[in-house]
């Protein structure tokens, strides 16, 4: 427990520093904005409701899907310009995170300065025009200083859900205090967890005060207090931005899909590198189209992926061929269509499959997937967020006729416990799980080969795959690391004892793949 | 200046709202010499805080002109204008997150005048208006309503001008406060030469305080005299209705003070 909060600290002045500079920045841009649309709105009634009502729409968004949006967005829009002034710019991590997150912090912002400066006393603001006040004058000497605490408490509003909702920028590659919340999610670490919302709430909290300092300025008229709210809020900014420094040049990015094995190989693939003496940082965490595109783009280096996935999700095939044929289409389509390379295979596979209770699979006579068929009306099933809406889903049920009782997704390291204590009866799980040895569960057979391939391949981006050191340091894990290798390093990481870091993990994988 | 030059000057002034439908204003037309004291009288819809409006261009005229020292209004920056007007408002109308003394310095600082003149000028106002100077400092809701009001007076009167108009500027007070400030307002207006235009609906407030007075009724000025003009001699019936209550009031008062004797 000790090494997690240690490693959880190593980490700290990283994660919180990106944390602050991107809720600041947004804060910041959020503000300037929400500030500007009031003063308009206060004018203008019209224009008042249509920027309540469009503010109001995207708060409704959900968080998650807000930042998601930004990110195709920002691509095609990096596309177009490339192509009109030939400027391109990075639409992974703090770009969109950051537009996301100052779109959502205007609606407090701009609410509360609208409400605030109408509701200055009639008599007032009819004194200010007496004494020969022009309408700015007004503005800045009266109306904005008496809607002050009103105009606060949206900022502070603002504040608490930006800090809060930064958490989630990081399946879209912004590090941040969401790091630990989605790894420690995965790898069932659950003093991450804890600790990335602690961290995220004390933060909210420090901030939230030192604007609550800089309002009660405003109130008493006291300058010392304000000073003293925007030097601490200015102190918070400084150390987390000098602690954020820490990562120096990076030469090179490796992506992270969202689960155990993918934090370990991209853990493994930066040592790798950083043994042969490059730069190189991981973004993990990232989602399975996102971080595809990102390669695509050069926006990280390389990752692995899986033949099966490509197959289905971006060639949108529904054949399944063989192992070999499978792997030089995609290489040769990733190749004509993106410019990636496909570096080759690692040599296991982590394929969808059908898995089960070994007693109750027993008790039923059920080998295969054909085995499953008449049972499956009884019975429950359940899969990831993705699995049901995949193509692979269909071509299962066309072949084997397969009608369940009951579906559930879930979260995918939770399934294995699930299965095994009886809560549902068959998941859909992967192969190089370590959770399948662990709980004891049986793979089911696939006689009529209704589920593709899922070999784990490395893809270099466009850019380095003339990059022969590189590519040299990658060489020695193609067609290395076998499936049982894989499920004991997947194991390491997500058992309830002795848990190790996807960095050890990694560490000792490459023990036993270079013992070899 | 000369004495007998006009101050404020309205010609045929109208002020309709509703597209020309509804008067607010009708046909005024009233000269305002430099130096006067003028009471306009009515009841609460009767125009007569619209005309007071229309000289510093818080209100512009439907129809006709008014004048400011021989200027047509409608030529003039309407802040410039508002700036050279003391106005002593109806109620409150202090700046509630300003101190006594920033209340009283925003004219003067609208007008860009130096700093150490500006509180200068302060002091002399609160010892004008009989307000301490310890009182600097204090914010408006810690203020009576009788020292409230001095602070709309040297407010009105910081960047020395001319002309001050006061919307029922003792309404809210208690009657005692109310008799010293409008008294002592008085010897302000004579002191420094100003031409005050005082809206009020109360008549004795007005005989008292006035060298004329302007009755005003549904939007029109039914009558102007002296005070003693209307007290003797009304022209109207509405004005010796209005002018005989203040009359009628003192002399019950005065027959209850006999009787007990």
């Amino acid at each position: 427990m000790d090494a997690q909060i240690q490693s959880a600290l190593a980490v700290l002045p990283d994660y919180l520093g990106q944390h602050v500079l991107l809720s600041v920045t947004a804060l910041a841009i959020g503000l300037v904005i929400g500030l500007s649309l009031a003063i308009i709105g206060v004018w203008s009634p019209r224009l008042r409701w249509l920027f309540l009502t469009v503010a109001g729409l995207i708060q409704t968004i959900p968080g998650l899907a807000l930042l998601a949006l930004f990110y195709p967005l920002l691509l095609a829009l990096s596309a177009v310009t490339d192509r009109l002034f030939g400027i391109t710019f990075s639409a992974l991590g703090f770009l969109p995170s950051l537009l996301a997150l100052a779109l959502y912090s205007i609606l407090p912002i701009l609410r509360n300065t609208v409400t605030g400066i109408l509701g200055v006393d009639e008599a007032v603001k009819e004194a200010a025009r007496g004494v020969g006040m022009t309408p700015r004058q007004r503005l800045l000497k009266i109306e904005l200083p008496l809607a002050m605490p009103v105009i606060m408490a949206g900022i502070r509003t603002s504040a608490v859900w930006v800090i809060g909702t930064a958490t989630l920028s990081t399946p879209i590659g912004q590090t941040s205090l969401g790091n630990y919340i989605f790894t420690g999610l995965q790898t069932q670490n659950w003093i991450f967890v804890v600790f990335g919302c602690v961290a995220a709430v004390i933060l909210a909290l420090v901030v939230d005060q030192l604007l609550a300092l800089i309002e009660r300025g405003f109130e008493r008229r006291s300058i010392g207090l304000k000073l003293f709210g925007a030097i601490g809020l200015a102190a918070v900014l400084l150390a987390s931005l000098f602690a954020g420094r820490t990562s120096s040049a990076t030469q090179y990015v490796i992506g992270g899909k969202a689960f155990v094995e993918q934090y370990i190989l991209a853990a493994l693939i930066d040592k790798r590198l950083e043994d042969e003496g490059m730069h190189a940082t991981h973004r993990v965490g990232l989602g399975s189209t996102v971080i595809f595109d990102a390669l695509a783009a050069g926006e990280i280096d390389a990752y692995v992926d899986y033949s099966g996935t490509i197959w289905a999700n971006f060639m949108h095939r529904t054949d399944v061929p063989s192992h070999s044929k499978v792997l030089s289409e995609v290489g040769d389509w990733l190749h004509r269509t993106r410019g990636i390379t496909l570096a080759g295979p690692l040599g296991f596979d982590n394929a969808y499959a059908l898995v089960m209770r070994r007693d109750q699979a027993a008790r039923l006579n059920i080998h295969t997937i054909a085995d499953l068929a008449p049972y499956a009306a009884k019975l429950s099933i359940a899969g990831d967020y993705e699995f049901f809406a995949r193509p692979e889903w269909s071509a299962v049920r066309k072949a084997y006729g397969l009608t369940f009782h009951d579906r559930r997704e879930m979260q995918s390291t939770f399934m294995y416990k699930a299965v095994a204590d009886g809560a549902v009866d068959v998941i859909v799980g992967y192969t190089s799980d370590g959770q399948i040895a662990q709980y004891d569960l049986v793979i089911l057979g696939d006689p009529k080969q209704s589920l593709p391939p899922y070999d784990a391949i490395l893809l270099v981006s466009p850019q380095r795959s003339r990059d022969q050191r590189f590519r040299h340091a990658l060489e020695p894990l193609i067609g290395r690391i076998s499936t049982r290798q894989m499920q004991q390093a997947n194991l390491s990481v997500s058992r309830a004892k002795n848990q190790l870091t996807p960095e050890q993990a990694a560490n000792r994988l490459w023990q036993s793949v270079s013992a070899k | 200046m000369a004495a007998d030059s006009v101050a404020i000057a309205f010609r045929n002034v109208d002020k309709t709202y509703d597209g020309g439908r509804t008067f607010a204003v009708r046909e005024v037309s009233l000269e305002i010499p430099a130096g006067e004291f003028l009471a306009v009288v009515g009841t609460s819809g009767s125009g007569k805080t619209t005309l007071l409006k229309t000289i510093n261009r818080l209100v512009d005229p439907s129809a006709g002109s008014i004048e400011v020292q021989g200027q047509d209004v409608q030529t003039l920056n309407p802040f410039q204008l508002r700036r050279r007007i003391g106005y002593v408002f109806q109620g409150i109308g202090l700046f509630p997150h300003l101190t006594v003394a920033e209340n009283i310095a925003v004219t003067p600082r609208l007008v860009g005048w130096q700093k150490s003149d500006i509180e200068k000028r302060i002091d002399e106002l609160l010892d004008l208006v009989q307000l301490p100077r310890e009182a600097r400092g204090r914010m408006p809701s810690t203020l009576s309503g009788g020292q409230r009001q001095r602070v709309g007076v040297a407010r009105a009167l910081a960047a020395r001008p001319n002309i001050v108009l006061m919307d029922e500027p003792f309404g809210a007070l208690d009657p005692i406060t109310r008799d010293s400030l409008a008294r002592e307002y008085r010897a302000v207006h004579q002191s420094l030469a100003l031409t005050t235009v005082m809206i009020t609906h109360d008549m004795l407030e007005a005989v008292l305080l006035a060298d004329r007075i302007a009755v005003m009724r549904e939007g029109e000025i039914v009558e102007v005299g002296t005070p003693r003009d209307l007290l003797n001699d009304p022209k109207n019936e509405y004005v010796r209705e209005l002018i005989d209550v203040p009359r009628r009031q003192a002399s019950e008062v005065e027959r209850l003070a006999e009787a007990r004797r």
